[in-house]
């Protein structure tokens, strides 16, 4: 066997199966496990109803970023239910010994985000945690997936948790993008031609020109999004690009153990000819800016064109108009032009530097539309000194916006960041599903450049026009 | 957390005949803020089943009396988006013991798995045929055989297979769960450990 070709994704599940069950699942090791205040305090009960403690406590790390408010973070937390949870993760770490990044510590931000950027994630490393885009860290070439809180509850009890190996794909996409194309358009044109069910069953490889030459915070926002498509989890081969990112972080390894970590890191890539499921390609230049019309993340398309009929989308067409008639959309509709009532920047999907960089670009010397409401949330504490440092905050304020706290904020709505019931917004995060950002809030997935031209035109706007 | 053991499974069903069923859906975020695993059942398809002012939405089938069960059957993709058990605990706490679809997404599959709910995926014939069997009937019932990996619509008679792997399925039949499996290998996880470079 040691002379088949074998790929990514194969080298780093193997190496991680402490035993193989037959017609059954793996027993899977996990390197890295994150904990956040929603899906953990179950299964820290569960382990008190059972008597058992955590196994490796110096392999899980929590942070609070889901409930949490994005003003005011030095006071209170007012709803009672949210600071009862982030109490648990607190007590919770403190009695088993957890490394805790909670409300207000200086490394506190989205998981997914703190993650990479204090070198926790690293290539060949198994991570998971209580959350569905847990995908991201696959842009280090680990193998990295959202669980549910009976596996969470496995992890901490014994580091493992039982998982069936899934089938492999690959996706591929060549050439060189257009203007105003963004990492975001990329992941959204993907799911697009796969649809939100097209992946399910497979862990994803992203292979090709684009990513070769996509930074980190790009490749993160690619690979956070393998979900959407259905996808448990989705990577990229570790290059001189990751390791240049890894080098130097607080956690990352560092002397000698840097070397050896690097010499591994460095075979970390398919073989030739290594045989996938499942494989597509992509042409760069097809990839326009990206915007989402109906109410899953599988209906997008290029911000120039019409709303498909139901006809031309896979799917009952019973399915398809309950998702126009939420929207308040018709078919043949343009999307350009559509008045917007929201903007929110930020996510796991896409509140990095980056991201306010691009946000900023647009903004730059144009002022935020009167018809607007913006929430500008950074994705960590450091990614909201990096935007103060280089000057962002200063073209947010002379645009009219306001730089928020971090956390996971109107994505999913769970703090008071809910965006009101038939109101639009353009939303750099990952779901559109009805009720994501709010009862009956209207989402439109998009780039932070399709998001900034949204926020100071208050329509929807072709970015293009605006670089 | 222990949950019935399951055999064989008679029961009428509730249809939602929709597709791309996502966890949002099927328990809003809102919802996730409790610190014990109680209550879910209630807020079960909150923003389907219920108006802003919390009046049912008469049209929503959990607020129509002809359906009841413990078999929930669904369109084409289940479960998708959130890794959140909370919607398999919110299925599972409603009565539901089982949710029967063409196609299901990973998570939710192995969440339902790990707290009792079996999911059963059939053919998209198959699952056409429940539906037709339930709005001619709502009183047809299903019989979900785990121990022949079988699902029949009794009034027809109509059966489909379905799959599920050996292990799975002696858990559910015994009431069994991964972490007693896990913390029996111990020992075999520790030398493991120490072999790894992270």
């Amino acid at each position: 066997m040691s002379n088949q070709a074998s790929t990514l994704f194969d080298k780093v599940w193997d190496a991680h199966v402490v035993r193989k069950i037959e017609d059954g699942p793996d027993v899977f090791f996990i390197d890295r496990h994150f904990i956040h205040e929603v899906t953990s305090p179950v299964a820290f009960l569960g382990l008190e109803s059972r008597n058992i403690g955590v196994m490796y406590p110096e392999r899980t790390f929590a942070t609070a970023d889901h409930n949490t408010p994005t003003i005011n973070q030095h006071l209170p937390v007012q709803d009672p239910l949210s600071a009862n949870q982030l109490k648990a993760l607190e007590t919770n770490s403190a009695k088993y010994g957890i490394s805790h990044w909670g409300l207000g510590h200086a490394r506190n931000g989205i998981v997914h985000v703190v993650g990479p950027e204090n070198g926790i994630t690293l290539p060949g490393m198994t991570i998971v945690c209580g959350d569905s885009h847990t995908s991201t860290h696959g842009a280090f070439g680990a193998i990295a997936f959202g669980i549910g809180t009976s596996e969470v509850e496995m992890v901490l009890s014994s580091q493992c948790i039982m998982q069936p190996k899934p089938k492999k794909m690959r996706v591929n996409v060549n050439g060189t993008l257009g203007k105003g194309v963004t990492p975001k358009d990329v992941t959204l044109y993907i799911i697009s031609k796969l649809t939100t069910a097209g992946a399910t069953g497979y862990f994803v490889e992203y292979a090709g020109d684009v990513f070769r030459n996509m930074s980190m915070e790009g490749r993160m926002t690619v690979c956070n999004m393998s979900i959407e498509m259905g996808a448990r989890g989705g990577m990229i081969a570790p290059d001189e690009t990751t390791f240049a990112y890894i080098n130097g972080r607080e956690q990352a390894p560092k002397g000698e153990k840097w070397d050896k970590a690097l010499a591994y890191w460095k075979t970390l890539k398919t073989d030739e000819g290594a045989v996938f499921d499942k494989e597509y390609t992509f042409d760069a230049a097809e990839i326009e800016p990206m915007i989402t019309y109906g109410t899953n993340p599988g209906m997008g398309q290029g911000i120039s064109r019409a709303i498909p009929t139901s006809d031309q989308v896979e799917g009952g067409k019973a399915t398809y108009d309950k998702s126009l008639n939420y929207m308040g959309f018709h078919e043949n509709e343009s999307m350009l032009g559509k008045k917007i009532d929201y903007v929110f920047i930020g996510s796991c999907t896409n509140g990095r530097i980056e991201d306010f960089r691009a946000f900023a670009s647009i903004v730059k010397g144009r002022k935020k539309a009167d018809n607007v409401t913006a929430w500008v949330v950074p994705g960590s504490h450091i990614v909201e000194a990096q935007i103060k440092e280089e000057g962002i905050l200063d073209i947010l304020t002379d645009a009219g916006f306001e730089l928020r706290q971090p956390g996971c904020s109107a994505c999913l709505a769970m703090n008071d960041d809910k965006i009101p019931a038939g109101k639009y917004a353009v939303s750099t995060s990952n779901r559109n599903f009805e009720g994501r950002q709010g009862p009956g809030a209207r989402t439109l997935l998009a780039s932070p450049l399709v998001a900034a031209a949204a926020a100071v035109t208050g329509v929807v706007t072709d970015p293009r026009e605006l670089l | 957390m222990a949950y019935d053991k399951f055999t064989i499974l008679r029961s009428t069903a509730v249809p939602l005949p929709i597709e791309n069923v996502d966890t949002d859906q099927i328990i809003p975020a809102r919802f996730l803020k409790a610190t014990k695993r109680e209550g879910f059942g209630d807020n079960l398809f909150r923003d389907w089943r219920y108006n802003g002012d919390d009046t049912p939405k008469q049209d929503f089938v959990l607020n129509n009396p002809i359906y009841s069960g413990k078999i929930l059957v669904g369109g084409h993709n289940f479960g998708s988006g959130s890794s959140r058990e909370h919607a398999a605990w919110a299925i599972y706490d409603y009565g539901f013991r089982c949710v029967v679809s063409s196609f299901f997404a990973d998570i939710f599959k192995g969440n339902s798995l790990n707290i009792g709910i079996l999911p059963v995926q059939v053919s998209a014939a198959f699952l056409d045929k429940i539906f037709l069997a339930i709005e001619a009937d709502p009183n047809a019932e299903l019989e979900v055989n785990l121990p022949d990996q079988k699902i029949t619509i009794l009034s027809t008679g109509e059966s489909e297979s379905f799959d599920i792997n050996g292990y799975k399925k002696h858990n559910l039949m015994n009431g069994f769960d991964d972490i007693d499996y896990l913390q029996a290998m111990k020992n075999e996880i520790r030398e493991f450990e120490t072999e790894r470079i992270y």
